[in-house]
């Protein structure tokens, strides 16, 4: 039997099966059979594999289950609180703000940790945190205007 | 009232029906009627496209057509799509043709329902059916509303048993009160909380997990394999070895990974890919099959006796497709029977050519569209299918084939390179005496329909990709829709493609339209006449003169001369252009408002303007989804991307090797949406696709002085420009 690990998914503890050095992302999407996290590159340059951990939206493509050690992991199906959706969720709905949707889990999570820390993050710092997330479908600017709603369903408007 | 009394159906008929049937090209439209529509007996209705959803929104256009047509509120339209055991045979989901081929279908299906139950209704009522009238599925008499029928109890779970005749009456458009509204896409909550979306996240019971370990170039041949090599690799099920193809079967999902990294191989790789930077001029001298689509005679001749002859070449790289998500498939075959899940956008054709490479009869083959990442045309979906279909073959077991990102950037088709050269000539006045259009290209279109066009098939074999039965899709928009006194037009066809190629967003429409937008942007400069007056001295369909001018006074349009203003260290510039995508479809007018740093020569795009006719307009904001999707993405072409590759290989295997636009530089995007209620529906998948890169061309021109006419257009090469065009300064 290999070092059994378990880690901390979304508020629950896990034990995994996989070998330690195995990425988070096969052990979310495979064996918790957590469907937001995607694989898009398996090389950290795209961002559809990202989930919070700790605080800060993290790439799960590389990063290892001994790397994760008892760090929280959320993911996308961990922001739905009661049945209720993260206002990022609400807004990104509420815009329609996807073509495909393969990328947006990357997108509702880079946005949720980013309004986590900062509540009425300017235009160019959204920009600029979500620079790390490709879109190929092109709904960019939906995603923006996305943000912004989310911002002000999370913190009111700005003051 | 209930049957639309004074709309003539016979108007409606023969277009609807013609374009309905267009695409039976590619699919075996079936006009029984219980092919298309269902009446449960709980009242839901089950409405059946042969089509499938690529992420661009059409499952849900294609409900509320049939919502619509059928008087039945959105959420009891359940739509089927890309089934082979359930779906009619539409062929392939390309060209932007889903919301007026299958939606015409649907609707024409639709109305011939509504046919038949108003007539049972009347029947089981006892009363004209000119005296019913139908609110939300239920039928019931003008004078006695508490006379009623259902569409479930008339039906009681029967079938329709008849034809659609392309003659029931259709709803006019000023009663629609489904269609033409932004009923928000059927399928984003799901995907937005990590509900099971995509053919990524499918999992059939007993499923094993699979990656490939491809040639390093489609010419490599195996030397040596040294399977000891993942002895320590737990949980493999199978190296699976037949030629240049390899595959390895594991128990989950890392292992194959991780075997696929450590399996020792050797290639030897011969070089066979033309100079990347002769790339054009070896494009020009390669074979061809020449096609003349006009010639109005004496072009040569009037252009050679004008008094001012105008003419350039214009450069399209090769293109990824570059999914965002590497392709999927998983597949269970057995000795005689396939279940194959895939993300295709064409499930009848791909059936046909699998059950082919797989030995099993093709009714025993039943092929299920699910979802993938967009795909914009033909990515590795239909290959990764085949990989699944060998791979389970091999194991008798269901396995699940996901592709590595290099994998797809690698062995996807690209968008092919072409080369596009325009002549023309201008009289004293300025205006054009004669046009000559070339282009060369190889066909855009090499889809799957037999075994050998498949990767997996073709590295068993040791044997390269296939010429393509036919050449198609370079002619897309090489002329244009400007009434010119003469000209003539050419498509060059190459009988082989260096790289493997196949359809992209408008197959050769965003090339041809970059060449001739910017061709004319041209000649107006020659001309010294504005950019928009200049091609309006050429359109006489009203509707390419309103695009043009709903786009010019959104964008507050500057008149010529030139707004080439220097602000600060940067210039700034506006550009536009226009097409009629495949000279018939929707009409898009295009203005790019850009910076160009001298120092830099980093061009920003600030702001694109697009004004956008489609005729009836089905859902303004799943429209307007659709436009930003093509400007943006057609812009990160223009601007970044361009598939390297040296003499054995290629070289863009990631996003590091092939960038896209990012947030920071994204510009505004504003769209004036035109809607035509009494016009067809035409498709919005592609047409604002190919305008852009001849709009930022011309918006670097009219900021800079200089012409850029080879995409995508870098900082390098607009230095450069800027030094060849202005040598003395010192940037």
């Amino acid at each position: 039997m290999p070092d059994q690990m378990v880690i901390n998914v979304n508020g629950k503890p896990h034990a995994v099966q996989a070998p330690p050095d195995t990425p988070l992302l096969y052990v979310l999407r495979n064996e918790l059979g957590l469907h937001g996290p995607q694989f898009g590159c398996g090389l950290e340059q795209c961002g559809a594999c990202m989930v919070i951990f700790g605080r800060e939206a993290k790439q799960s493509c590389k990063m290892t289950i001994a790397d994760v050690g008892q760090t929280p992991i959320i993911t996308l199906e961990g922001l739905i609180e009661d049945g209720q959706l993260h206002p990022v969720q609400e807004a990104f709905i509420q815009d329609q703000a996807a073509q495909c949707g393969f990328c947006t889990n990357g997108m509702i999570i880079a946005t949720a940790a980013l309004l986590a820390k900062f509540h009425h993050p300017t235009e160019r710092v959204i920009r600029e945190s979500l620079d790390g997330n490709l879109c190929r479908c092109g709904s960019h600017i939906r995603i923006l205007r996305a943000v912004h709603r989310a911002s002000e369903l999370m913190w009111g408007p700005e003051p | 009232m209930s049957d639309y009394s004074g709309q003539s159906t016979q108007d409606n008929a023969p277009q609807s029906a013609s374009s309905g049937r267009r695409e039976s090209f590619w699919g075996e439209l079936t006009d029984e009627l219980d092919d298309w529509l269902r009446i449960e007996l709980d009242g839901t209705i089950t409405a059946f496209s042969g089509k499938v959803e690529l992420g661009t929104g059409t499952r849900t256009a294609l409900s509320q057509i049939v919502a619509e047509e059928l008087d039945v509120p959105f959420e009891r339209v359940h739509l089927v799509m890309g089934d082979t055991n359930l779906t009619p045979d539409e062929g392939y989901t390309a060209g932007s043709m889903t919301v007026n081929s299958s939606g015409d279908a649907l609707r024409q299906a639709a109305a011939e329902a509504r046919r038949v139950l108003l007539k049972l209704a009347s029947d089981r009522l006892d009363t004209d059916s000119s005296d019913l009238v139908i609110h939300e599925g239920v039928i019931s008499v003008i004078r006695d509303p508490e006379r009623t029928a259902s569409y479930a109890e008339l039906m009681g779970g029967k079938q329709f048993a008849c034809k659609v005749t392309y003659t029931a009456p259709l709803k006019p458009p000023e009663l629609y009160r489904v269609v033409g509204t932004s009923v928000p896409r059927i399928d984003i909550p799901a995907k937005f909380t990590g509900q099971q979306s995509f053919i990524q996240d499918l999992e059939v019971p007993g499923m094993l997990h699979a990656r490939l370990v491809r040639p390093p170039s489609s010419t490599a041949r195996l030397v040596s394999l040294d399977g000891n090599s993942i002895k320590d690799v737990p949980g493999v099920v199978k190296l699976v070895q037949r030629g240049n193809y390899i595959g390895i079967i594991t128990e989950r999902e890392e292992q194959a990974i991780l075997a696929s990294q450590q399996l020792k191989v050797q290639w030897s790789e011969s070089p066979s890919m033309p100079p990347m930077a002769d790339l054009f001029t070896y494009l020009r001298a390669q074979p061809t099959d020449d096609h003349v689509l006009i010639d109005d005679g004496d072009v040569e001749k009037l252009i050679a006796s004008s008094p001012k002859q105008i003419s350039a070449e214009y450069h399209q790289p090769y293109h990824a497709h570059a999914s965002i998500g590497p392709s999927c498939a998983v597949a269970d075959v057995t000795k005689d029977h396939a279940t194959i899940w895939s993300s295709t956008p064409g499930p009848h054709p791909l059936r046909g050519a699998l059950a082919q490479l797989i030995g099993i009869p093709i009714e025993k083959v039943h092929l299920i569209h699910i979802e993938g990442a967009g795909s914009y045309g033909q990515n590795g979906s239909d290959d990764a299918a085949a990989d699944a279909c060998l791979l389970s073959k091999e194991v008798g077991r269901p396995v699940r084939v996901q592709w590595s990102r290099q994998d797809e950037f690698v062995w996807e088709p690209k968008a092919p390179a072409m080369v596009m050269q325009i002549r023309a000539g201008l009289d004293a006045d300025g205006n054009i005496t004669a046009w000559d259009y070339h282009v060369w290209s190889p066909s855009h279109v090499a889809r799957a329909r037999f075994p050998g066009q498949l990767i997996a098939a073709q590295l068993i074999a040791g044997q390269p990709a296939p010429v393509g039965r036919f050449s198609f899709g370079a002619e897309r928009n090489a002329p244009t829709n400007y009434t010119l006194p003469r000209q003539r037009v050419t498509v060059h066809y190459l009988t082989h493609t260096p790289l493997h190629a196949s359809s992209m967003r408008s197959l050769g429409g965003a090339e041809n339209t970059f060449a001739n937008e910017s061709f004319m942007d041209e000649l107006a400069s020659a001309a010294g006449v504005d950019p928009l007056e200049y091609r309006l001295r050429y359109l006489d369909d009203p509707r390419a003169i309103d695009v043009l001018h709903a786009a010019a006074e959104k964008a507050s349009w500057h008149a010529y001369p030139a707004l080439r203003v220097k602000q600060g260290e940067v210039f700034e510039g506006q550009g536009l252009a226009f097409a009629r995508y495949e000279n018939e479809e929707a009409l898009v007018a295009c203005i790019a408002q850009v910076q160009v740093d001298p120092s830099t020569g980093i061009v920003s795009v600030k702001r694109i303007v697009v004004a956008h006719d489609c005729g009836l307009i089905i859902n303004p904001d799943g429209l307007e989804n659709q436009i930003e999707g093509n400007v943006i993405q057609s812009l990160s072409r223009a601007l970044k991307e361009e598939v390297q590759f040296d003499e054995f290989r290629i070289k863009s295997v990631d996003w590091d090797t092939y960038p896209i636009l990012k947030f920071s530089e994204v510009p505004q995007v504003d769209v004036v949406l035109i809607n035509r209620p009494t016009e067809p529906a035409l498709g919005a998948g592609e047409p604002s696709t190919v305008t852009t890169a001849a709009a930022v061309a011309n918006a670097i021109f009219d900021a800079s002085g200089i012409r850029l006419r080879q995409v995508p257009f870098t900082p390098e090469r607009v230095k450069a420009a800027l030094q060849e065009r202005f040598p003395e300064s010192r940037s």
